[in-house]
């Protein structure tokens, strides 16, 4: 399906033969995903009335700084987004949805706006994707529907005089990336994109939810997992390693199983190097350019970043890689350079045993 | 001796995972008022002291009529995962409403899992939950029940078992991995006579189980099968020690147990282990009334007796300590400890001598399923208590001595390789002359090693590797290192590494200096020269400018045109004629032959010695070497030590021995081998993919074999067989070196494991002679000694992937598709094709009476190409599988 004028012949033309493509390319090559958003944004030097639009004019709250909310309000730097990174050279754009979910626009009041910018956020994708897929038809474009983590944890509590307290539960959290996951297909998305994961119990009700959707359409979409280690300790906010996280993650049959955020390359390879031996998935990473600077900012060069994640991708250790905070489209297109012509991880075929998790993993012996 | 070391050794591969029961408030009084009461700071206690005594997974249940069950258990399970010391290990979820493993399973952030879900109330709900537990990612427990009730017999508990597996792995494509059958454990000697055979009928059901529904575990609640003798803890532990013992050989593999507070299974007083255990296996009528008869001298006992039997207190020290260790009790061991230390020389020589003796004696009964992990840990905890008491003594010795440490060594073998015996052998060399020795152990990432090595200020890292896939990772790691500036030396040994592997592929990597160490006894010699003030320079330089000699000579050799272009070396094969009389013979057992647990003593007269002694570095051939002047007595001395464990690792069955063979219809096509799915030979089950020689160009040999020309081609319509097998005598190898090494016993890790291989290799020749006269049957009537089967005087060849004859190690995964060799053989693979465990072999048959072993040797760029678009490769993985045979160099 496509809602693009423009594209007459779009080279392919419905979502199985785009999911069906995305698999073989998979196969064949490692897909470079895009890079951050918010810098970009950042760049444009958004007022409140901007954010605020015709539409929102008379909204009782500020909305300056809810970027999710400028795919209905300033959709031209949404697609001028898209387009330099796929310019760049990214194979997959992410939409700009990583805070459309009902729990995260509750800080603006706009819970009830969390489908529509999640399908008019993966209709934009959709479009610009479709724009360049036609373009250039041997080197088709996908748009992955980012699903971000909330601004709340279900297995940490928010009182520290009452560790068994809870800020969301498992139920809120499925009904709001339900609401996600459907805005998000109706508009378009090849793939779903649950990132930035730094409560795996958030991540196990997002998959929950888009399970139910799917079962809900009577079709399924590929799901990109991406999680987060918070720091050198190898584990995620959670507590979780990252084999322990695998562990949690593995029914969901992701396409791929990742990392993104919070490390910098070569902070991050380890991690990435340890998903790459324990998942029988494609492997994606997306880190951040190096760790932050005492200005908050992010340093690392397009060359450093390429020349690190080039060599993972030598080591056969990737399948699917970007960039998160401070990679800008440079980034991204020295990256894809890096790629060029080096073959993809082939996941390892690992045999079937129980394996368990805490927050540490646990096998049983056979 | 650290304590780190003793503790992590003991915790992992335990043959049966116990899972805490104390967290339940119907099976814990405690608990339950607790609960009831609302403490549930106190009740959060309980489970972390389950997961200190070694509970590896923990039962949670909430199911009692007075509590809001499916409250208390959210509020238990939040309040859990703040609490790392007891979230660290899997959750299950434990309820008979469905309703309260739903909440719980929305509260647990790792895999749980479900207890449980059953075909009770009909196969629809049964399936609706499966899924739902699918969808929260959990694994689940399946009881044998159905909408007729609780299956008491052995036929219809396989039978419940059975009809949910081919529900749940069929109908909604449930991992069979992800499934645990508990089939019911009922209680026993109540009186009422088909009540006798429930523990029969448990473990009967449990063979059917682990023969028949592949992957599916099996776990019960143990306590139910004394019920009958409640009020009498002592006769209940003893039952359920029993109990165990034969559940899990039975294929139990899991149980919900309080196994800190279970006797060990030999320290039962015999009388009542006897009639426990006629009890428990019902072996005869009177059994309930015999065991009742002495029931009451036991009332009271137990481990909770008020006033505990003190007569083990009278025996020597030694036996003492082992007392002690055994039975994990702690008040002594500083006083019996320091009886000992009175008595020696050297404080050390307590822990080399009686502590080590008593675990030992632990680690024996652990590896025979005789005693539990919790019991071990609880040992593990004496031993530290005794150990830290002659820590200060041992110091001040050393301080006397002012021994200081000649400098700090990380040792690791890579990534994807498992085979460490050389490297240990360097590591207690170096530590005998007082350098300080960081093992990392198996299998160590590069990232690891390089992070230990900044951490620790490591003056010297050296890797080991004995698959060919290691030398890549070594020269990976070289560049690495060089990448993040190191200058630290790097020593570089084990079995496939050479002086001309490091001085060309790994020394260029890396600017710091770069050493090959042929043997431990060179370790020394290299490690003070690279660490001396006056040497290290010129030492290094040396090193360099023969390295630089090295690489020029292989330049030059590499430059010499001595290769066949392929095309032209595929007209030489090896002088075989198909067209002849000769017909490859019939398999008489075609097909796959598992043997599942193979007898060891029928492998002792296959075994050779010779590589042993190349384990212990001692050179020369047996039996020669016994009496050699220079070597002898050492050879007699590992050879007497040998003789005995090997009869100890066979008598108590510290190592199981299992294998599994194929003969496959095969024909060849090109350098390819065709395994067929039948004797039809239209479908293509496998390929197998060889290697040709290209060698002999400048010398005009023009004899280029590849093991593809071993198999009549297809074009010649020739029926052939190719076989193929894989064999292991190393399952139990690692219980019993983590036990070794637990009390820092190298001598005795190494002698089991070198005695491990040794009995792979003789299982290897064992099969491939029964192959030859059985089971392919195309030598019926031979007849060779063992020296003659060394010498390899018979029919037949049985090369490996990664030998000279089929180098790519990759072929591996091809043998093991065929084969099914992880379940059948219980042998797996590694990233990098290293077999595991270590002491296995795996090989193909050839049956062609003019096979022979050769070397495919160095080949050429045409040949690589043409190999990867066979086996579907880019160039870059063909070079990078096959990189120790390049005759070229690749371009990185």
């Amino acid at each position: 399906m496509t809602n693009h004028p423009t594209s007459t012949v779009p080279a392919f033309a419905t979502r199985e033969e785009r999911i069906a493509a995305l698999h073989d390319a998979l196969r064949e090559r490692i897909l470079v995903l895009d890079g951050s958003w918010g810098v970009l944004i950042q760049g444009y030097g958004l007022t409140e009335a901007d954010y605020r639009g015709e539409r929102f004019k008379d909204w009782p709250s500020d909305l300056k700084g809810n970027n999710d909310l400028l795919v209905l309000t300033r959709p031209d730097i949404v697609s001028g987004i898209h387009r330099a990174y796929l310019e760049a050279g990214a194979d997959i754009t992410s939409t700009n949805t990583f805070s459309s979910t009902t729990i995260a626009q509750a800080d603006y009041g706009m819970e009830s706006l969390a489908y529509e910018l999640n399908r008019e956020g993966a209709r934009l994708g959709r479009e610009v994707a479709d724009e360049f897929t036609a373009a250039e038809p041997n080197k088709p474009r996908w748009v992955a529907g980012s699903i971000g983590p909330t601004n709340r944890t279900a297995s940490i509590s928010p009182d520290a005089n009452d560790p068994g307290a809870r800020g969301v539960t498992f139920d809120e959290l499925r009904v709001a990336y339900a609401d996600a996951a459907r805005g998000l297909i109706d508009g378009g998305a090849d793939i779903l994109l649950v990132e930035t994961i730094f409560d795996t119990l958030n991540a196990k009700a997002a998959i929950f939810a888009i399970d139910e959707v799917f079962e809900e359409r009577g079709y399924t979409l590929p799901i990109i997992i991406s999680g987060s280690v918070v720091d050198l300790s190898g584990r995620n906010l959670s507590g979780q390693t990252v084999e322990a996280f695998w562990n949690s993650m593995r029914h969901a049959k992701p396409l791929a199983i990742g990392l993104n955020c919070s490390l910098g390359p070569s902070q991050m390879r380890e991690y990435v190097a340890e998903l790459s031996r324990v998942a029988d998935a494609g492997v994606s990473a997306y880190p951040n350019a190096g760790l932050p600077n005492e200005f908050g900012g992010y340093d690392e060069t397009p060359e450093d970043m390429a020349t690190k994640m080039g060599e993972w991708a030598r080591s056969g250790l990737v399948n699917i890689v970007g960039g998160c905070c401070g990679t800008k489209p440079p980034h991204i297109a020295a990256i894809a350079e890096a790629m060029r012509g080096v073959s993809p991880r082939v996941p390892p075929h690992i045999e079937p045993r129980l394996r368990l998790a805490g927050m540490e993993p646990f096998e049983v012996a056979r | 001796m650290t304590s780190d070391a003793l503790e992590g050794a003991t915790q992992p591969t335990a043959i049966f995972v116990n899972i805490g029961e104390r967290t339940n408030v119907a099976g814990s009084a405690r608990f339950r008022r607790l609960i009831l009461g609302g403490d549930y700071d106190t009740a959060l206690e309980i489970a972390r002291q389950q997961v200190e005594a070694g509970a590896q997974i923990i039962d949670i249940n909430m199911d009692e009529g007075m509590l809001d069950a499916e409250a208390a258990m959210v509020r238990f399970l939040n309040l859990v995962a703040a609490e790392p010391d007891i979230s660290r290990v899997p959750i299950m979820i434990d309820s008979s409403k469905w309703s309260v493993i739903e909440a719980g399973l929305k509260c647990v952030q790792g895999k749980a899992i479900v207890n449980s879900i059953s075909l009770k109330e009909g196969e629809e709900e049964f399936l609706h939950r499966a899924r739902l537990v699918r969808r929260y990612g959990a694994a689940v427990v399946v009881m044998a029940f159905d909408e007729d009730g609780q299956a008491e017999t052995a036929e219809r508990k396989f039978a419940i078992c059975e009809r949910s597996y081919r529900l749940l792995v069929d109908t909604i494509g449930f991992p069979a991995e992800d499934i645990i059958f508990d089939p019911n454990i009922f209680a026993v000697a109540t009186g009422i006579e088909e009540h006798n055979d429930y523990a029969v009928a448990f473990m009967d059901a449990a063979r059917m189980i682990k023969a028949r529904l592949p992957y599916a575990h099996i776990s019960g609640g143990v306590s139910n099968v004394s019920f009958s003798f409640r009020g009498n803890d002592a006769v209940r532990e003893a039952m359920h020690a029993v109990f165990l013992y034969h559940a899990i050989q039975a294929g139990m593999d899991m149980g919900i147990v309080n196994a800190g507070q279970l006797p060990v299974y030999e320290e039962i007083p015999e009388d009542l282990r006897v009639r426990c255990e006629d009890v428990i296996l019902n072996r005869r009528p009177d059994a309930t009334e015999r065991l009742l008869a002495i029931a009451d001298e036991y009332r009271g006992g137990g481990q909770q007796a008020a006033a505990p039997d003190l007569r083990w207190r009278e025996g020597t020290p030694a036996e003492r300590i082992t007392h002690g260790l055994v039975n994990g009790i702690d008040e002594f061991i500083v006083d019996d400890t320091e009886e000992i230390r009175h008595l020696v020389a050297h404080p050390l020589e307590v822990i080399e001598g009686p502590l080590m003796d008593g675990m030992g004696v632990v680690g024996d009964l652990f590896g025979a399923g005789k005693m539990f992990l919790p019991q071990v840990v609880k040992s593990a905890r004496v031993m530290k208590k005794a150990v830290a008491h002659l820590l200060p003594f041992i110091e001040a010795l050393k301080a006397e001595g002012a021994s200081r440490s000649n400098g700090k060594i990380v040792l690791a073998t890579v990534k994807g390789d498992v085979h460490d015996i050389g490297k240990n052998i360097v590591g207690v060399v170096l530590q005998c002359n007082n350098y300080e020795v960081i093992d990392l152990g198996v299998m160590v990432p590069a990232a690891r090693i390089i992070a230990t090595a900044l951490e620790e200020h490591a003056d010297v890292i050296g890797l080991s590797g004995l698959i060919t896939p290691s030398l890549e990772e070594m020269a990976y790691f070289a560049s690495e290192i060089e990448r993040q500036g190191f200058k630290t030396p790097l020593l570089i040994g084990g079995a496939t590494t050479s002086r001309a592997h490091t001085a060309v592929k790994i020394a260029p990597n890396y600017s710091g200096p770069v050493v090959y160490v042929q043997d431990a006894s060179r370790a020394v010699g290299v490690v003070s020269r690279l660490l001396s003030a006056t040497q290290s320079d010129d030492f290094a330089a040396e090193v360099r400018a023969e390295y630089d000699d090295i690489r020029t000579a292989h330049q030059a050799r590499t430059d010499a045109a001595d290769r066949y272009p392929i095309v032209e070396a595929r007209a030489h094969p090896a002088p075989i004629t198909w067209t002849g009389d000769y017909t490859p013979p019939r398999p008489i057992v075609p097909g796959i032959t598992v043997f599942e647990d193979y007898p060891l003593d029928e492998l002792v007269p296959y075994l050779d010695w010779t590589p042993f002694f190349q384990t212990w570095e001692l050179q020369g051939t047996y039996p020669k070497i016994l009496t050699d002047p220079v070597v002898g007595e050492s050879a007699r001395g590992v050879f007497e030590d040998a003789q005995k464990m090997l009869r100890t690792m066979i008598d108590e069955r510290w190592v199981r021995a299992r294998g599994v063979i194929g003969l496959w219809p095969a024909n060849s096509v090109g350098d390819d081998i065709e395994v067929y799915a039948d004797d039809e030979r239209r479908e293509v089950q496998a390929v197998v993919h060889t290697l040709r020689q290209q060698t002999g160009r400048d010398r005009g040999r023009a004899e280029n074999y590849a093991l593809s020309d071993y198999i009549a081609p297809r074009a010649s319509e020739t029926p052939d067989w190719l076989g193929g097998f894989a064999v292991t005598a190393g399952i139990g190898v690692e219980d019993r070196v983590a036990a070794f090494e637990a009390v820092h016993d190298d001598y005795s890790s190494i002698m089991v494991k070198s005695l491990a291989d040794r009995l792979a290799e003789a299982f290897a020749e064992r099969i491939h002679e029964r192959v030859r006269r059985e089971f392919w049957g195309y030598a019926p009537d031979e007849a060779l000694e063992n020296d003659a089967l060394i010498a390899e005087r018979y029919r037949g060849i049985r090369p490996a992937p990664g030998y000279p004859a089929c180098p790519d190690h990759t072929e591996k995964r091809t043998l093991f598709d065929l084969l099914h060799a992880e379940p059948n053989a219980g042998i797996e693979l590694t990233e990098s094709f290293a077999m595991t465990p270590g002491a296995a072999v795996s090989g193909f048959y050839f049956s062609h009476p003019a096979a022979r072993y050769f070397g495919v040797g160095r080949i050429e760029r045409d040949q690589v190409e043409d190999y990867a678009r066979r086996k579907g490769w880019t160039l870059d993985e063909a070079e990078r599988w096959l990189a120790p045979n390049l005759n070229y160099d690749r371009k990185r």
